[in-house]
């Protein structure tokens, strides 16, 4: 069946509503707005106020509070509109609800997931377009995950609400108008893994999010100039699946990492790091990335589509490490 | 010996004497502490809450086991008084794996499970939505248990009290708000920090019933805790309480003491809490010395033992250190 990224978490959310009483969407605009990228549209009139729950514009009480409330025996899905204005909330999420568990000597788990969107191409500016999933994927004790497809999209939050700690999860704003085949029985996704989306033999794609369809279209560009490249979908940015993107990089061996987020402190460096600890010796090239621009992301289209990883960014790169000329 | 001018005690002898054994207890705990501090045995931040005990001790004497308390990062006291062993929260002092955290949070972070003790949280105001989450749990359950959070004026200033009072108001959250009003934010004194100094003038904004009371006199705290305690549980939303304290030691061990007054401290000094109590007491003729100084030996007695345990204590295995990052049974 063909369905949208947005409908896949909106069954999600739905079964996830139906199936435990415990469980509780919260956030700005989630009810009667029908959500900011219409993911909750329909589930206040099926699920009432109670359940599904408009905040006033307070990420760092609703967040907190969604921390509370897991505490307190709930399964809280907690929904920031963006990840720029999961800023406010930071101090809840990486000072409460990673350490809580750790700090009290094992007392106090903190069993929430919190939902935002990230990502930019839409020209919505500085303010709603960046890529912070590095700075969640930084903090232990926290899982992030980034659904990349539909079946991710449907899949991951039913294990987000059974793990008892807490889970980010990244939803790239582009994604959501996306369609894509829905796997039957795609509703429990393993939450550990990554995936080869597919397989190649020249050169390791890794990408998550948004930026795993642009590495899925270069391979296809890559494959016309006889370039064979697998794509791997990280899936999980906490804890990053080792086994997996070295099982690949080592038959490949070599790799790109395409990150919407800065180059600086990005998870692409920390992939790489992963990469050149354990996999160096089976290398052919230095590994290489893919990352946004170091500039806030402009509004004008023809900038902001300059400042992001663009699939030919990813095709000429890699003609670069292969030494031939695009 | 008696003072007719004294304000008569008007609770019962049980509560009375148990409240002043409480306040007792504390104080000496922290004065050990503060030893303990001196010979490097306790390291790290400690705060003491010697001058403002009739506060936790008062006002959680409002509240049944099933209720959560939610504290700060000065919450010896708190611990105490809800009946945390003095044992396992020395231990925690010492970073012992005996302690009420395993020795992972130290002073400022007691947690325990088994009291309803939600912390021991050191970032200003993080308690406070925490508190509102709790409390949304239980109304969503159907509990009518009352969410405690202690939190001090300081908090008043950070964005968390005014986003959590309003939520909390807003959703009639079983949530009692008691601010322990020492009138130092560390060094800051109120009027250098809040356009407004009158902080029930801030929370009525909310819509929630407030109340002042005096911090120092434990029978007011309790009188007003048990106000807000009867308003959250009978589920008519939050109340805020301002309780108007004063912390007699400097707000670290790390603290110069600077930035107030010598006079001014001696001044609330003559206001303590336990011989405010006290005093009223043996005015009463429901106390007398002999049985003040039995009871200070009690708990000179329970301090004693609470160090011995911690001493005793062991070191948890390094092997652990990344134990409780995640529950196990995810992994």
């Amino acid at each position: 069946m063909k369905i949208t990224y947005r409908e896949a978490l909106r069954q999600a959310l739905h079964e996830a509503l139906a199936s435990d009483p415990r469980v509780f969407l919260m956030g700005e605009d989630v009810g009667k707005y029908g959500g900011s990228y219409a993911v909750s549209k329909g589930l206040l009139d099926e699920f009432g106020p109670e359940r599904i729950r408009d905040t006033p514009l307070s990420e760092l009480a609703f967040v907190g509070a969604g921390i509370g409330a897991a505490l307190g025996g709930m399964r809280p899905i907690v929904e920031v509109m963006t990840v720029n204005f999961s800023l406010l909330a930071l101090d809840p999420i990486v000072n409460t609800a990673a350490l809580y568990r750790h700090m009290s000597g094992g007392q106090f788990s903190v069993p929430v997931v919190i939902r935002m969107a990230t990502g930019a191409g839409r020209q919505l500016a500085a303010q709603h377009s960046h890529s912070l999933e590095n700075w969640y994927a930084h903090v232990p004790g926290i899982t992030v995950l980034a659904p990349a497809t539909i079946d991710d999209a449907r899949g991951m939050l039913a294990p987000a609400l059974a793990d008892p700690d807490p889970v980010v999860i990244f939803e790239h704003a582009l994604l959501y108008n996306f369609e894509g085949e829905l796997t039957d029985g795609a509703r429990d996704a393993d939450i550990r893994s990554a995936k080869v989306l597919r397989p190649g033999k020249d050169v390791t794609l890794i990408a998550y999010g948004g930026t795993v369809w642009k590495a899925q279209e270069a391979a296809q560009e890559l494959a016309a100039s006889g370039i064979d490249a697998e794509v791997l979908d990280l899936r999980v940015l906490r804890p990053l699946d080792d086994a997996t993107i070295m099982g690949s990089v080592r038959r490949t061996r070599r790799a790109i990492v395409v990150d919407e987020g800065w180059r600086t402190g990005s998870l692409a460096a920390e992939v790489i790091a992963r990469i050149t600890e354990q996999a160096f010796y089976d290398l052919d090239a230095p590994p290489a990335r893919v990352c946004s621009e170091e500039v806030p992301i402009p509004y004008a289209k023809h900038l902001e589509e300059a400042a992001l990883p663009q699939v030919p960014k990813i095709v000429a790169e890699t003609h670069r490490m292969l030494g031939r000329k695009g | 010996m008696s003072d007719p001018s004294l304000k008569p005690v008007t609770v019962t002898d049980d509560l009375a004497l148990g409240m002043l054994r409480d306040m007792v207890r504390i104080r000496r705990f922290e004065e050990r502490c503060a030893d303990l501090y001196g010979q490097m045995k306790i390291r790290g931040f400690l705060h003491l809450y010697i001058g403002e005990e009739a506060v936790a001790v008062g006002a959680i004497r409002a509240l049944v086991p099933d209720d959560n308390i939610i504290a700060t990062y000065r919450e010896h006291g708190h611990a105490l008084a809800r009946g945390v062993a003095a044992g396992a929260v020395m231990a925690e002092m010492y970073g012992k794996q005996e302690g009420c955290s395993r020795g992972r949070g130290g002073s400022m972070h007691l947690f325990d499970a088994a009291t309803r003790l939600y912390g021991g949280n050191a970032i200003v105001g993080g308690g406070l939505p925490l508190a509102v989450g709790l409390a949304l749990a239980d109304r969503m359950q159907r509990r009518t248990r009352v969410n405690a959070v202690f939190f001090g004026e300081g908090a008043v200033a950070e964005g968390a009290f005014h986003e959590s009072m309003n939520l909390a108001a807003l959703w009639k959250l079983p949530v009692a708000f008691f601010c322990e009003n020492n009138f130092y934010a560390m060094g800051t004194a109120l009027a250098r920090s809040e356009s407004q100094t009158d902080l029930c003038v801030k929370a009525a904004a909310f819509g929630t019933p407030t109340r002042k009371a005096d911090g120092m006199d434990v029978v007011a705290v309790h009188d007003a805790a048990r106000e807000a305690v009867a308003h959250v549980r009978a589920g008519a939303g939050p109340f805020f309480v301002e309780f108007q304290t004063y912390r007699y030691r400097a707000h670290s061990m790390f603290d110069p003491d600077l930035y107030r007054d010598k006079a001014e401290v001696e001044e609330w000094k003559h206001r303590g809490p336990i011989h405010n109590l006290s005093n009223r007491l043996k005015a009463q003729r429901r106390l007398t010395e002999e049985q003040f100084l039995a009871i200070d030996a009690d708990a000179a007695r329970e301090v004693e033992a609470a160090v011995a345990f911690a001493e005793a204590g062991t070191w948890e295995p390094v092997a652990d250190l990344a134990r409780d990052v995640h529950t196990e049974t995810a992994r």
